[in-house]
């Protein structure tokens, strides 16, 4: 998998990193938190710091739910899930690195799964 | 009023109770959802990098074929209105995005985000008014605690969504209060229950599911609505416990309004 450099993230991602204070509130308010090995706030300082690679290889861009938390509440607008989103895109979008098969899909479904979770994970997962 | 309707793919699917009550009650109350022509899937997950264009043109045709008959655009599922929301302001206020996708488009003319988008509940709240939704209620709720889930999409960002206050909402209580119901308000019905990665991480979903019904449950609440297909199935099926029913805030909508069993036979 090729690294992409910071820039490109931030450029993808339409995400300012010096803005940061370091608060913290994005991490305080991820739904997602535990399951993370690194952390929402900890995104925007990767980033900033040029370790684009250590995030490509995170399993925080698959448990991400984007739900908006964090950039509801940063109180200077770093928007920390667009962040993770450029970097799941900048994975997916290389050839060989989606992260969902068609042909996972029959196991996974139930009488249940509704059409747009279907939809979501294809946007999610894959390019 | 006319409205151009966006019922989205779910709501033809596995959710057909959120838009047959939709329908219904829009005659009820006096308003029409005329659906939008050869409307395409939103894609269920707003694109939000700068640089995706092609995800955003579904969302883009319907809100310009909207324009054309002079028309806002209505829907019912919290994910398709926060995607065609935002891809709106996307086109009103984002040029390079608002460039590229009118060189592809190519429309008649460019379209510049003149549409406005509003949800079912935004309808009910600021054109029918909730005192005329207890006027035409028949059949009052008279004691049943329901609690509101709102999740995350009709809300976040409230930059854009401009729903109701993002922290603390009351659009959908003064939904159940108005059709005579008590609401209940409890502190995890704004968190996201997790609907997304259900597919490929139950455990976690589960985990999320099983949270926001204690919370619900322990501050009294009987049951729950919500606007989200997706909601709807996580908050059912993913959890680990038995939890409170969850029905669509159109399908109470429906009972309050009397109708429910006559359209329903």
């Amino acid at each position: 998998m090729k690294t992409v450099t910071s820039d490109e993230i931030r450029a993808i991602a339409g995400v300012d990193t010096r803005k940061c204070m370091k608060c913290g509130k994005c991490s305080a308010s991820c739904p997602a938190y535990n399951e993370m090995d690194i952390r929402p706030h900890q995104f925007v300082s990767y980033v900033q710091n040029g370790d684009v690679e250590a995030l490509m290889n995170s399993k925080s861009i698959w448990k991400c739910l984007s739900c908006f938390a964090c950039v509801e509440r940063c109180p200077r607008d770093v928007k920390p899930a667009k962040l993770i989103e450029a970097v799941r895109l900048s994975v997916i979008r290389q050839r060989d690195e989606n992260y969902l098969s068609p042909d996972e899909i029959p196991a996974l479904l139930d009488e249940e799964t509704p059409q747009q979770l279907l939809a979501s994970a294809f946007r999610k997962y894959r390019k | 009023m006319t409205y151009s309707y966006f019922p989205g793919c779910t709501l033809k699917n596995k959710a057909k109770d959120l838009d047959f009550y939709a329908r219904e009650c829009a005659k009820v109350l006096g308003f029409e959802l005329e659906e939008i022509d050869e409307w395409q899937c939103c894609g269920a997950v707003y694109p939000q990098a700068s640089d995706e264009i092609a995800t955003k043109l579904s969302s883009v045709r319907a809100l310009a074929d909207a324009k054309k008959k002079g028309q806002d655009l209505v829907t019912v599922c919290s994910a398709c209105h926060h995607v065609i929301k935002r891809v709106n302001d996307d086109m009103a206020n984002v040029e390079d995005i608002r460039t590229k996708v009118n060189n592809y488009m190519a429309f008649d003319e460019p379209y510049l985000g003149e549409t406005k988008v509003l949800h079912y509940l935004e309808v009910l709240r600021d054109v029918v008014g909730f005192d005329k939704i207890r006027e035409k209620t028949v059949n009052p709720l008279k004691g049943r605690k329901i609690g509101a889930y709102y999740g995350c999409m009709l809300l976040r960002p409230s930059m854009t969504m401009q729903f109701d206050d993002p922290e603390n909402p009351t659009i959908i209580e003064d939904f159940i209060r108005a059709l005579g119901a008590e609401p209940v308000v409890y502190p995890m019905r704004n968190e996201c229950c997790g609907g997304y990665i259900s597919l490929k991480e139950k455990q976690m979903a589960s985990n999320m599911v099983d949270q926001i019904m204690a919370s619900a449950a322990y501050k009294g609440a009987q049951e729950l609505i919500t606007a989200c297909p997706l909601c709807m199935y996580n908050l059912r099926c993913n959890g680990t416990k038995e939890g409170l029913p969850v029905t669509y805030f159109t399908e109470l909508l429906a009972e309050a309004l009397g109708i429910k069993e006559e359209v329903r036979a």
